[in-house]
């Protein structure tokens, strides 16, 4: 038997951009005509920017890797590197440009939960419905039917039409469908990320079990590295439809967050997200990562930035502190400064230190606030600038991470530092 | 063959070879067929009260309309020959209706196929033309009730008597008859629809082009009306593809009326020839449909 089950081989697809098709064929004649005569496209809305019709666009570009049986791999890239149109290709929705897909087996694609499904149907009828549709026979969804209900947690309103069912349920339903599938490779894209936490562990469970005891391919497409790190052993990188990496998932992880943050050392804060403080005296203009040539930080956690702000008075007795958000949007932590800033009217600057050494491996972004404690010790908030600050910590150096990577959903977003060992003994006591 | 046909079951390519139909895929998603014409059948009479009789009210109606306009009002010919033919011109209307509404039925349903079934297509695959070939059964179902509501009627007016029915062995045509409709509507169907999937224009123009159709093949009147005022463009007439197949249908029902062997087999091959264009057409398009509908 092969052992290969996937077999991409330089692989294209290519979009046409621009306006073409999809309106009539009389907007068609007329633009042609205004081409031919060198006008402008007359069909176009007036200001709109849009690419020159005609101008190709590589979705995918000249991809080749390879799937063995059993494996589970994760498919991850920013917006736009080309994951979906690879499932679309693999799933036959459509066909590559150029290069060759080769497939030993069946393949369940679940680009959507719940494809097929008819509201006027019964749960019942809509299992067999959806079944059908991604390739399974009448009697194959007759003997997984019980195992299928039981699944669902649907058995009560099995007999009721969809149309009914809460969201929940519905896709509760229509993953058990999928689940239950005697496909050789599983094609999924964010499927998991609906439901209540329960199923959504339920689901990955079932997933990592019938990958490993019956020897599936699954092909995982997801932004919740969460979900990626539970279920995948290798992971597939995209960026802007080209393969950027193959490998470990922790090391896939890190170069899709480095990507996705682009690099950034400065950020202008009149383009941040910004919370409304009415009489806010103080505004941040920019925040910068000084001292760095990425925004990597390594195991210590010292770091240091540039606050440029303008104040409308004098200040005294300005504070700061730093809100640490963990990549899910949890917050982890937070840091403030304990002697007070003074601030003169018009444009300051302030440094400032960091030290966040008991932060986890992991992708942070820091909220900043500057605020005032009045003579009463009450609280004064002059400016909340959210995300100003997005940075990778990178334990690869401490104590931890020389045998084993991170398990950020196991054991959180803080490292606390090293265990002493401070007495063996061995034998009887 | 490259290195990937001989070692891999599914080879998914850039090239695309004319006559690579998917049918014996087709064949294999049989249960998905059965399990469409199921959900397009009760999904339409669902929360109705009257559930499937309403295939045989619309058609009921329709014939009431032409006997009164047709017949009574502008007293068209219901004679597909000259000569001396009895036929009450109800069973006249609606031997020529219900042949139609599977037509039409079909053809307008199938043109939509990519248009109507790009949510699920867009998601999974599955051979595309599983959807055309359970439409097509699935309005046999309505067919087929109509059918029998037409056979009650028929026996009535047999042994009411008074009329020039005669039950022939030609009924055995009927059969071949049902299959050259389905054919030919899903044939000009999947033509439509693989041309719509860019250019939309085609769809609006299906609802009247089916109309003019109508008018061109003798449904609210008998043949002889062309046979009789215009023979020189008999041919031209004949060549209408479902002409055929309506007069054969009558002929074989009352025992009488027109039939010419030479027209019927033509329309046969007009038929056949749709269907593979469509066919050929269809698979091309299946193919990158989703990138341009």
């Amino acid at each position: 038997m092969n052992d290969v089950m996937i077999k991409i081989d330089s692989v294209s697809k290519i979009y046409t951009l621009g306006q073409i098709g999809g309106t009539s064929l009389r907007d068609e004649l007329q633009r042609r005509k205004a081409k031919r005569k060198g006008l402008d496209d007359p069909t176009k809305k007036i200001g709109s920017k849009t690419y020159q019709v005609g101008e190709k666009f590589k979705a995918l570009d000249n991809i080749s890797f390879e799937v063995k049986r059993g494996e589970r791999i994760g498919i991850i890239g920013h917006n736009g590197a080309g994951k979906s149109t690879l499932l679309k290709l693999l799933s036959r929705v459509t066909a590559p440009t150029s290069g060759e897909i080769g497939l030993n087996g069946r393949i369940a694609s679940m680009l959507e939960v719940g494809t097929g499904f008819h509201p006027e149907l019964t749960g019942r009828e809509n299992i067999y419905m959806n079944g059908a549709i991604l390739g399974m026979t009448k009697s194959e969804i007759d003997r997984k039917m019980e195992d299928i209900i039981e699944f669902s947690e649907c058995r009560q309103f099995i007999d009721t039409p969809v149309k009914r069912y809460s969201s929940g349920m519905y896709v509760k339903l229509a993953f058990s469908v999928a689940a239950h599938l005697d496909s050789e490779i599983m094609i999924m894209d964010e499927v998991l990320a609906v439901g209540d936490m329960t199923f959504q562990k339920k689901c990955m469970e079932k997933m990592k079990n019938v990958s490993e005891q019956e020897n599936r391919t699954i092909l995982y497409v997801s932004h919740n590295m969460n979900t990626v790190r539970q279920l995948c052993e290798k992971c597939v990188v995209l960026d802007h439809g080209t393969v950027a990496f193959i490998g470990d998932v922790e090391k896939a992880i890190s170069i899709y967050l480095g990507i996705s943050t682009s690099q950034r050392l400065y950020y202008d804060c009149d383009t941040l997200p910004r919370e409304k403080i009415v009489d806010g005296g103080i505004h941040m203009r920019s925040v910068e990562l000084l001292e760095l040539t990425e925004p990597t930080i390594d195991y210590s956690g010292d770091f240091t930035i540039r606050i440029v702000y303008r104040a409308n008075k004098h200040y005294d007795n300005l504070m700061f502190r730093m809100i640490v958000f963990s990549e899910q949007g949890t917050p982890v932590g937070m840091t403030a400064s304990k002697d007070s800033i003074h601030a003169i009217n018009g444009e300051n600057r302030v440094d400032l230190r960091f030290h966040l050494g008991s932060l986890a491996t992991g992708l942070y972004r820091g909220r900043v606030v500057m605020y005032e404690v009045n003579e009463y010790g009450a609280e004064i908030l002059h400016d909340v600038v959210h995300d100003a600050v997005t940075f990778f910590k990178d334990n690869s150096k401490s104590y931890t991470n020389t045998t084993i990577a991170w398990k950020q959903n196991v054991w959180g977003n803080i490292e606390f530092p090293e265990t002493e060992v401070i007495k063996c003994e061995n034998g009887s006591c | 063959m490259s290195e990937l046909q001989q070692n891999f079951k599914t080879v998914i390519t850039s090239e695309h070879k004319m006559f690579d139909l998917h049918l014996r895929e087709t064949f294999e998603y049989r249960d998905l067929i059965v399990l469409f014409v199921k959900r397009d059948f009760t999904a339409l009479y669902k929360q109705t009260i009257l559930g499937p009789l309403w295939a045989i009210i619309q058609p009921l109606l329709t014939t009431i309309v032409f006997t009164v306009i047709f017949g009574s009002l502008a007293r068209l010919t219901t004679a597909d020959t000259s000569g001396d033919f009895i036929i009450p011109g109800f069973l006249f209307y609606m031997s020529g209706n219900i042949c139609w509404s599977y037509f039409s039925g079909v053809l307008n349903a199938t043109s939509n196929t990519f248009l109507n079934n790009r949510a699920t297509m867009g998601k999974v695959y599955y051979p595309r033309l599983v959807s055309p070939i359970s439409t097509a059964l699935s309005q046999l179902i309505s067919f087929g009730i109509q059918f029998s509501m037409f056979l009650v009627f028929y026996s009535f007016f047999w042994m009411k008597g008074g009329t020039s029915i005669r039950v022939t062995p030609m009924l055995l045509i009927i059969p071949l008859l049902i299959l050259q409709m389905a054919v030919l509507s899903v044939g000009c169907g999947i033509i439509i629809s693989s041309v719509t999937t860019k250019y939309r224009d085609l769809a609006m123009l299906v609802g009247f082009g089916l109309q003019l159709w109508q008018y061109g093949s003798p449904i609210a009147y008998g043949m002889s009306m062309i046979s009789d005022r215009i023979p020189s463009l008999m041919w031209l007439y004949m060549l209408n593809p479902i002409t055929p197949i309506i007069t054969t249908f009558r002929f074989a029902m009352f025992g009488f009326g027109y039939f010419n062997l030479t027209f019927y087999l033509v329309s046969w091959i007009i038929s056949i020839a749709i269907f593979v264009i469509g066919l050929v057409q269809f698979s091309k398009i299946e193919r990158t449909f989703m990138d341009t509908i």
